[in-house]
């Protein structure tokens, strides 16, 4: 081979090599953040997103899905650096795995419950409907699985209705089924949660009772810092965002409460 | 009669034939692939839906014009194809008896015996369809057609699909059929062989036209056809076992009473029966004068009748009369320069030669 | 086993069988319709019979719940015919699985009716057998083995479905909780013990009906077109 083809050679190998190892040690600046997102949550998540975007320059990528799947996909291994998840036991129990970083878990939103028709002028401001309006079908979300399905176990238990409703009651996969069978008409009334009857922009119509948050235990939704996210700056900064005002205010619009200070 | 006025748009031409068709014998359909000879067929049936009309004497299948159209499974007629069709989850019994249940009692006029006998399949009767032979399995077919009693037997070159040992096997069953139903049957091939030995009416097609219909020996004597038979030209004759020898092997059958017969080969047929035979036009040649010193076994005194172009501009076809009415036609392949240098022409006597090694009976 | 998910086994049985039996009954003439039509619109309605197959289970659920619903032609037919609504019954899920399955029990079904050379059926037109005669004495016998394939799918598809079932069935306990939505939610809910148990249980269950299907219909692959099978 000639000199001048070696010299050619080299300098283009030299070239290539300077380019991928700068492509793959990125900039101090501009991270990125992997989330794992519970289905009731994305809406709000994706305008936070785009305010946290824009204040530190991170990019947010969004993975939506139910908690429970989310947990065996963790323990599969997931390249996940953050969880937001329906309940607050799936990110204990991840932190207790050390799948997740100790201490990080906190609750960044309390999960509001309503018994909603589709149709207005159905449901009364006390409820009262569960007792005397005429109707075939209740839909709950799951009980065994799904946070909201056990908040509404407890309130017709609380009320004395779980043993005369029980033959009308349609379990749901989650809310989002639970919702659906009330929308369609096929249930008459469902337990959903708050934040799927508040979408800025869309109401969702019909009438609802917000249920009173003493008849059944607090549905906290608790977010994490994953193993896989310990070392990347912007997952702990996007786990600090969520505790900001205007976060904390952007949540409570879209029909979530907050925790008390002193938890 | 069998009345069929058919017209039907094809790919390349139009069918459009108008044929008076005798009800009883075998009427051939003949002509080059695609002429639309089974196209005529398969409207007779009624599998295919031509513009027209088709009756079988009194009974009218189908007549546009009253608004009447017989569907398939009520014409009470047979179909038989190249390929058989015996239907695989039954047995040849299972198969006979499928159009035997399906004809009323009152219409059965074939009894399931004597179609086995007359077909001989009385040894295939538990066999299962699927494993007989092609020659096997197409007598299965047209016993399996007889015992509908049809009223017509449409068969559409039943033998296209065997080779010549199973045609030579069924062929003798096909003539004993003819001679033992009182059914027309109306065969199409594109083998003159075949038509030369079954058919007692020819119907000659092209391109969707008949050119040609009529008796079987009149239609083959004509030379002045546009479409050329090729090598298979020549006459059918109708023979008598008029003498046989014993030491040469050889029969003698007369066309036209005992002073008209043409020597063949002896094939065993015992004197008085009749045969068909068949006569190639270019196996016979003219001479001015009875020649001796020949080998050519058979000489007849005749009268050319007519001379015809044929396909190579080499060639013309001659017909002569021969016997003592000169009424057995023969048809000639000669040269034409043979033809010129015997100055053939219409009304003159002639010799007319035929090898016995040629003819076949 | 407990009670609760003998009476999944029980509801799934009922509605496997339920389901299978419907589809033949429906799935056989349609199956016959598209394979003798030689229609412009026979693409269409292969492919309408095919889209089951295309929408993913859950999105094909909800749109029978809202075709089903009050407010849609389904639900207002059957309430106007004093049925009540299909959604979270037995029926509705019979209804349900009879859709999803389609295509496959009438796939099958049609290809081996295509299969079936014309002559024959012509054949069997000359020997004085009309249109359903020959449906029934030719073209049936002849289709066995798509026949078999047919019932096996539309069975096990409709054993293994639970999307639209979950969908259409609000998984009520005696009722709509069939084995595979049963199971869907203990692996769900972590009880993994109990899945296990029904996943054994929908397997055996699937075995024994699948294996006397195919032992029962084995001479028939010795009778099939053009076999060659040794005797």
């Amino acid at each position: 081979m000639s000199h001048a083809r070696l010299m050619r050679m080299a300098a283009l190998a030299g070239v290539l090599t300077a380019a991928v190892t700068a492509g793959m040690s990125g900039s101090a600046q501009a991270a990125e953040v992997q989330v794992a997102v519970a289905a009731n949550f994305a809406g709000p998540l994706a305008r936070i997103a785009l305010a946290y975007t824009a204040a530190t320059g991170h990019t947010v990528k969004v993975s939506v899905g139910a908690t429970g799947k989310f947990y065996a996909q963790i323990v599969a291994g997931a390249p996940f650096e953050v969880l937001l998840a329906a309940d607050d036991e799936t990110p204990a129990r991840l932190a207790q795995e050390g799948l997740a970083v100790a201490g990080s878990n906190f609750t960044y939103a309390i999960g509001k419950l309503a018994l909603w028709s589709a149709q207005p002028g159905v449901v009364d401001a006390q409820g009262a409907v569960l007792t005397t309006g005429p109707f075939s079908h209740l839909a709950i979300a799951n009980p065994k699985i799904a946070p909201y399905g056990q908040a509404a176990v407890e309130v017709l238990k609380a009320r004395g209705l779980m043993t005369a409703l029980a033959p009308k009651i349609v379990t749901a996969e989650s809310i989002a089924q639970a919702y659906q069978f009330v929308v369609t008409g096929n249930a008459e009334l469902g337990f959903v949660a708050l934040s799927q009857l508040l979408v800025p922009g869309k109401p969702a119509g019909g009438s609802y009772w917000l249920v009173p948050p003493a008849l059944y235990g607090e549905i906290r939704q608790d977010a994490v810092l994953l193993k896989a996210g310990a070392a990347n700056p912007a997952a702990s900064a996007l786990l600090a965002w969520l505790k900001t005002e205007p976060a904390k205010a952007l949540i409570q619009v879209y029909g979530y409460g907050h925790a008390s200070p002193a938890k | 009669m069998i009345d069929l006025q058919l017209r039907l748009p094809r790919a390349a031409y139009t069918l459009d034939v108008a044929l008076r068709l005798p009800e009883r014998g075998v009427t051939a359909l003949f002509g080059p692939s695609g002429c639309g000879k089974t196209s005529i067929l398969r409207a007779v049936a009624g599998l295919e839906r031509a513009a027209g009309r088709v009756a079988l004497g009194d009974t009218v299948w189908q007549d546009d014009s009253l608004q009447v159209f017989t569907p398939t499974h009520r014409r009470p007629l047979a179909y038989v194809i190249q390929e058989a069709a015996l239907f695989p989850h039954l047995s040849v019994q299972g198969n006979l008896d499928y159009g035997l249940l399906r004809t009323p009692a009152a219409q059965r006029r074939i009894a399931l015996d004597q179609a086995v006998a007359l077909l001989g399949i009385a040894p295939l009767l538990a066999r299962r369809s699927t494993t007989l032979s092609g020659g096997e399995a197409q007598r299965v077919a047209i016993a399996r057609a007889l015992v509908t009693s049809p009223r017509l037997l449409l068969m559409d070159e039943p033998l296209a699909a065997l080779d010549a040992a199973r045609k030579a096997e069924i062929l003798p069953y096909l003539e004993g059929l003819n001679a033992a139903l009182a059914i027309p049957i109306v065969y199409v091939s594109h083998a003159i062989a075949e038509v030369a030995r079954l058919a007692d009416h020819l119907v000659l097609l092209d391109q969707g036209r008949a050119v040609a219909q009529g008796p079987l020996a009149e239609v083959l004597a004509r030379i002045d056809l546009p479409q050329s038979l090729g090598d298979d030209a020549g006459v059918v004759l109708d023979g008598v076992v008029g003498e046989r020898d014993g030491s040469w092997h050889l029969a003698r059958l007369d066309v036209d009473g005992p002073g008209c017969g043409l020597w063949a080969r002896d094939q065993g047929q015992p004197l008085g029966q009749r045969v068909r035979l068949r006569v190639l036009a270019r196996d016979v040649s003219l001479t001015h004068a009875q020649q001796t010193g020949t080998s050519i076994g058979n000489q007849l005194a005749g009268t050319v009748e007519a001379l015809a172009d044929d396909d190579h501009p080499a060639l013309l076809l001659v017909r002569v009369r021969v016997g003592p009415h000169a009424a057995v036609p023969l048809v000639a392949r000669l040269t034409r320069r043979s033809a010129q240098a015997l100055r053939l022409a219409p009304g003159m006597a002639v010799w007319v030669q035929v090898k016995t090694v040629a003819l076949m009976a | 086993m407990t009670a609760d998910e003998w009476t999944a086994v029980r509801l799934t049985a009922a509605l496997a069988a339920s389901a299978t039996a419907l589809l033949l009954l429906l799935g056989t003439p349609l199956a016959w319709a598209l394979a003798r039509s030689r229609s412009v619109w026979k693409p269409l309605g292969s492919a309408l019979v095919a889209l089951p197959l295309v929408l993913p289970p859950t999105v094909l659920g909800f749109y029978l719940l809202l075709l089903m619903g009050p407010q849609g032609p389904v639900g207002q037919f059957t309430q106007a015919l004093g049925l009540g609504r299909l959604p979270f019954t037995f029926g509705g899920l019979v209804v349900a699985s009879v859709l999803y399955s389609l295509p496959f029990v009438v796939q099958p079904l049609q290809q081996a009716f295509e299969a079936i050379p014309e002559r024959l059926l012509e054949a069997a037109a000359t020997l004085r057998a009309g249109p359903w005669d020959c449906f029934f004495s030719v073209a049936l016998p002849l289709a066995r083995p798509g026949l078999v394939t047919a019932t096996v799918l539309g069975f096990a598809h409709t054993v293994g479905e639970f999307g639209v079932v979950l969908m259409i069935g609000g998984n009520i306990p005696g009722v709509t909780r069939v084995l595979s939505v049963a199971l869907y939610d203990h692996v769900e809910a972590s009880e993994f013990a109990a899945a296990h148990r029904l996943a054994a249980a929908m397997v055996v269950f699937a075995l024994v009906v699948l294996v006397t299907l195919y032992a029962v219909n084995r001479p028939a692959r010795d009778r099939a077109l053009g076999s060659a099978a040794p005797r």
